[in-house]
């Protein structure tokens, strides 16, 4: 039973095809790398595996998904600890993953790039979701922070979750199958 | 749905921001008695009327804090990953809209329509419509600051869809205060208002959807 079954998915963006033919599917433990040039249409893919955007071709079927893309989502006003609660039933486990304890009384407006690119990984971590989602879930993060991203997907694929990520590092996906888009 | 009507809820109060309709809803109560002079009469004949304009147009002041932000900043995204419907989350920001919206406005309804030297029964009046009517508005600003979301100045455009589909709201509101309800003007305006709100989330759904692509 896979996770997420991309079939002869097509995507087309403001009239233009950026890809087509397109066919995908991950079970338990599996990954897939998304890489290619800027514009090439690898938030669309994660996008249309999310099921935002509608595929101009083919179909998409996927298990319960948690995603983490540019936005980032929580409330400016509210402190990180709170802003996460409000997505997941006990944000803990990605708070500890990403290294964001001492962080949580803090606001989310006064977040550097960085922090906000863990506290949406935490999330994600938090979430309990079979599928992981990631649209460049190293960028802006430092070695640490790739480290435990590092860490916290292997942990994911060993419980038997799945990972389609875009990035144009390697992301210490082991044996993660490429796909290339061009 | 109840943690998302909290969370609208909470981000009306954030800075104040729902206290500035009923800021704005005061001070056109305060103006006009200066704009066509302090003539009680004439002030309680056209004073209710003023304040259902007044009202329309602090309807109008929260558009651009209803959809836009959550779009931008990937809330209503996250919130369809969780398999919440577009119209669930629409229905749940219209509630949480009116309840931030309403009853403040109905509050401060009573020093206005004091200012405005209404008698009792139009103030009770005023009141009534208000509280049947206020719904219809919520609902109408939710549905066009879905429909302006991610657009560039679309405040400006939110104005010009707003208030001409509010218009049975104002005759009916306005129509109830002046001659009371011998003519059924405020079953009429609860129709109308009805009308939008079972519209509205379907409406706002479907702008979402539609602003993702």
């Amino acid at each position: 039973m896979s996770l997420l079954a991309l079939d002869r998915v097509a995507c087309a963006r403001g009239g233009r095809l950026l890809f087509e033919g397109l066919s995908l599917a991950l079970g338990a433990g599996e990954a897939a790398l998304v890489t290619g040039p800027n514009g090439v249409g690898k938030s669309s893919l994660i996008r249309l595996a999310a099921g935002l955007l509608r595929p101009a071709a083919g179909t998409v079927a996927r298990a319960e998904a948690a995603l983490a893309d540019e936005h980032l989502a929580l409330d400016e006003r509210q402190r990180l600890g709170d802003a996460l609660a409000f997505w997941v039933e006990d944000a803990a486990p990605g708070i500890a993953a990403m290294g964001l304890a001492a962080l949580t009384p803090v606001p989310v407006r006064i977040l550097s790039a960085g922090q906000r690119k863990r506290a949406a990984l935490a999330r994600v971590i938090a979430s309990r979701a079979p599928l992981w989602l990631l649209d460049e879930p190293a960028n802006g993060l430092d070695a640490d922070g790739e480290a435990r991203l590092a860490a916290a997907m292997a942990a994911h694929r060993a419980a038997g979750g799945a990972i389609l990520a875009a990035a144009h590092q390697p992301l210490g996906l082991a044996g993660a199958r490429p796909v290339a888009l061009a | 749905m109840s943690a998302l009507v909290l969370r609208e809820l909470r981000l009306a109060a954030a800075g104040g921001a729902a206290l500035l309709p009923v800021i704005f809803f005061l001070l056109v109560a305060t103006l006009f008695p200066f704009a066509v002079g302090p003539d009680g009469p004439l002030l309680a004949r056209t004073g209710g009327g003023a304040l259902w304009m007044a009202a329309l147009l602090a309807a109008l002041l929260p558009v651009d804090r209803l959809v836009e932000p959550d779009r931008a900043a990937g809330v209503l995204d996250q919130l369809a990953l969780r398999g919440l419907s577009e119209e669930s989350v629409a229905l749940a920001k219209l509630a949480g809209h009116w309840l931030s919206f309403g009853p403040p406005l109905m509050i401060a309804a009573i020093p206005a329509a004091a200012l405005m030297k209404l008698p009792a029964e139009v103030l009770l009046r005023l009141e009534l419509g208000l509280l049947v009517g206020t719904p219809g508005l919520a609902a109408l600003t939710l549905g066009v600051a879905a429909l302006t979301a991610g657009l560039r100045r679309g405040g400006a455009l939110a104005g010009l869809l707003m208030l001409p589909l509010a218009v049975p709201l104002l005759i009916f509101g306005a129509g109830y205060l002046e001659r009371g309800n011998e003519t059924g003007a405020l079953q009429w305006l609860g129709a109308a208002s009805l009308l939008l709100v079972a519209g509205a989330p379907f409406a706002a759904g479907a702008a979402i959807r539609a602003s993702r692509d």
